[in-house]
């Protein structure tokens, strides 16, 4: 789980610069403090297991095992990205690893985990759906209705909010209802579990636990895991809606340096091996960069194709 | 051949399809054991007796909720067939539709498919008013990767339902009240109505008319009518507006010299303004007279029946603008 947050790391604080050296274009969100989130609730799913992301996808598409070449290819829009250049940043799919892709709409994921997770009960598949979203997004009608829909017909669906304080500049306690989000289970009569979404080990028990639950027909959790977001919402966020002072208070809960130190200090790693961990991901993000700029562009015609199957 | 109503046909495309494709199933409101078990016009009857309430599911009041779930179904490994008991209610569930069931394959590089079809009715019938009555066809036709379907005829109900449930992608099927009750004749055995064919439902020389579902009706009816004059009109039926065979109408412009476009929907942004730009672009050397339309009218269906009467074109609309179309040439 350390070597994926590492990459998640590595990967997002490339974003900067590429927008600098103009290699990206369009909207691409970082991840960066939010890692243990996607780390924990992928480690405790199944690879055939689904999920669907945000426009802040990233992480989640590493975390259940994505490719960082083909993201990379497909953030430079070239032919051999995920999507052919066709997606960018915030359309990221795999669809080989139950990846349902990162969406641009805010809670466009919901019908479509609510679905898989349909669709899974109905073939009798066993898979389970993990919906990742935000604070923001728990104020769509889509929430609400999926949260009737997947309760009244016990899916198999996870619903893994990730509570970042904030969607984009709206703090959540100014725009969400209720103080403790998993109050909003109760209306729909499943349970509403709150963790450390610092705590990559604390994520992966929650996930865990929803999943066995979901497996045994018992119907869908939410899932609250609180967390921070320790850059902008994208680049050249001014971020005039949060203090110094509070990012220096969340980044001193860095879930990587926390995870670590917990694995060093138990013995499970060396500190050589470790630091190891982080040039290995930054290798291989400065290898998938490599990649990404060999790959050809499409080809203008091919802005013609996929459209119908 | 058999004789049944446009309900019945659509049901025996669905009940064929269920029993040819486990992965299809049947989801809406009311669709299980409302009525005569199943649906408020009847087309889902008989469906939860044959296949379970797990493939004929009825759901709560929740558009969004039910199109957003089929399109994650579709996505993986399902065929699911929803029912909106009414296409006003889809405005409800235009997120699912439009940003994602219409993009995913596309923005996703090809990698997904979306065989999802979204079954509902349009127009007015009865003073069912504004929020019951709507043709929202164009809106649909103007978003690329969705299939948009009206049958016109039992026969088409049957074939194209079964040609949309089969289809990879995303399909809009729009039926009209209005023809639910009407009988007609469905050919024997396995009948598939391929997208994108439009059909000429009577061969004639001096105006083209393109028209489909009641719309068309009323224009055979003028076509009758004006035949007894020697005016003889060509009346196409698309049937699909996407893809739209829009090569037969410009074969048959170039017959006729004249086009006029019917469709109940507001006048302002219809399809019929798109059908007349292109023929006027491509046949435009053809042409006797400039390109009619015979439309409703930009207001929303009112209820008492003089009032829905006055902004739903009919017969008397097509007819004259037919008259004007040909006495307005003076060679």
């Amino acid at each position: 789980m350390l070597r994926r947050m590492q990459l998640i790391r590595a990967f997002d604080s490339m974003l900067p610069d590429l927008y600098t050296r103009q290699l990206i274009r369009g909207s691409s969100h970082a991840a960066i403090g939010q890692e243990a989130v996607a780390v924990g609730a992928c480690a405790a799913l199944a690879g055939d297991d689904y999920i669907t992301s945000t426009h802040r996808g990233h992480g989640h598409t590493i975390a259940k095992g994505g490719d960082v070449k083909r993201m990379m290819a497909e953030l430079l829009g070239r032919q051999d990205g995920y999507c052919r250049g066709k997606g960018g940043s915030m359309h990221i799919a795999d669809f080989s690893i139950g990846m349902l892709g990162a969406n641009g709409i805010v809670g466009g994921g919901f019908g479509l985990a609510g679905g898989a997770a349909l669709s899974a009960q109905l073939r009798g598949s066993g898979q389970v759906a993990l919906c990742f979203f935000g604070d923001g997004a728990s104020n769509q009608g889509a929430f609400h209705e999926v949260s009737n829909l997947s309760a009244i017909w016990k899916l198999p669906l996870i619903l893994l909010c990730e509570n970042n304080q904030f969607a984009m500049s709206a703090r959540v306690e100014q725009m969400v209802s209720v103080r403790d989000l998993t109050r909003r289970a109760d209306a729909y009569g499943f349970p509403g579990i709150s963790v450390d979404g610092m705590d990559v080990m604390a994520v992966h028990d929650a996930v865990t636990t929803a999943r066995l639950r979901a497996r045994e027909d018992d119907g869908p959790t939410l899932i609250v895991a609180t967390c921070y977001r320790f850059v902008g919402h994208f680049s050249g966020d001014t971020q005039h809606y949060r203090t110094r002072d509070e990012i220096q208070r969340w980044l001193e809960r860095d879930p990587i340096s926390s995870h670590r130190r917990r694995l060093v200090d138990s013995g499970v790693l060396t500190e050589d091996a470790a630091d190891e961990l982080e040039h290995e991901a930054r290798r291989a993000v400065e290898a998938a960069l490599q990649f990404a700029i060999a790959s050809p562009w499409p080809a203008a015609e091919e802005a013609w194709e996929d459209l119908y199957a | 051949m058999p004789e049944m109503t446009y309900a019945q046909a659509l049901n025996q495309a669905l009940r064929e399809e269920m029993l040819r494709d486990p992965s299809v199933f049947v989801m809406g409101e009311d669709v299980a054991v409302w009525g005569e078990r199943g649906g408020v016009f009847g087309v889902t009857r008989g469906l939860v007796d044959e296949f379970g309430p797990r493939r004929v599911r009825d759901t709560p009041i929740s558009e969004g909720g039910i199109v957003g779930l089929a399109v994650g179904a579709a996505l993986t490994g399902m065929r699911p067939v929803v029912e909106l008991m009414y296409v006003d209610f889809i405005t409800l569930a235009m997120e699912p539709l439009v940003n994602q069931a219409a993009k995913l394959r596309y923005m996703f590089g090809g990698q997904a498919k979306v065989p999802l079809v979204v079954r509902s009715n349009v127009g007015a019938s009865g003073g069912k008013a504004a929020q019951h009555s709507q043709s929202l066809e164009s809106w649909f036709a103007h978003v690329p990767g969705l299939k948009v379907a009206l049958p016109g005829s039992p026969a088409d109900a049957m074939g194209m339902l079964k040609v949309a449930i089969r289809d990879d992608n995303p399909v809009i099927f729009l039926e009209h009240k209005l023809l639910y009750f009407q009988k007609g004749e469905v050919p024997d055995g396995e009948h598939l109505v391929p997208f994108g064919r439009a059909v000429v439902r009577r061969r004639g020389p001096h105006i083209t008319v393109v028209a489909m579902q009641v719309m068309m009706q009323r224009a055979l009816e003028v076509a009758d009518r004006m035949a007894v004059e020697g005016i003889e009109l060509d009346v196409i039926d698309p049937r699909t507006l996407a893809p739209l065979d829009i090569e037969t109408v410009y074969e048959s412009v170039r017959r006729t010299g004249r086009l006029l476009v019917c469709h109940e929907a507001p006048e302002r942004g219809g399809w019929a303004a798109d059908v007349a730009a292109m023929v006027t672009q491509v046949c435009f050397d053809h042409l006797d007279a400039p390109p009619a339309r015979v439309c409703g009218a930009n207001v929303p269906i009112p209820y008492s029946t003089p009032l829905e009467d006055a902004v739903l074109p009919g017969a008397a609309e097509i007819e004259r603008a037919a008259r004007e179309l040909i006495e307005g040439v003076r060679v």
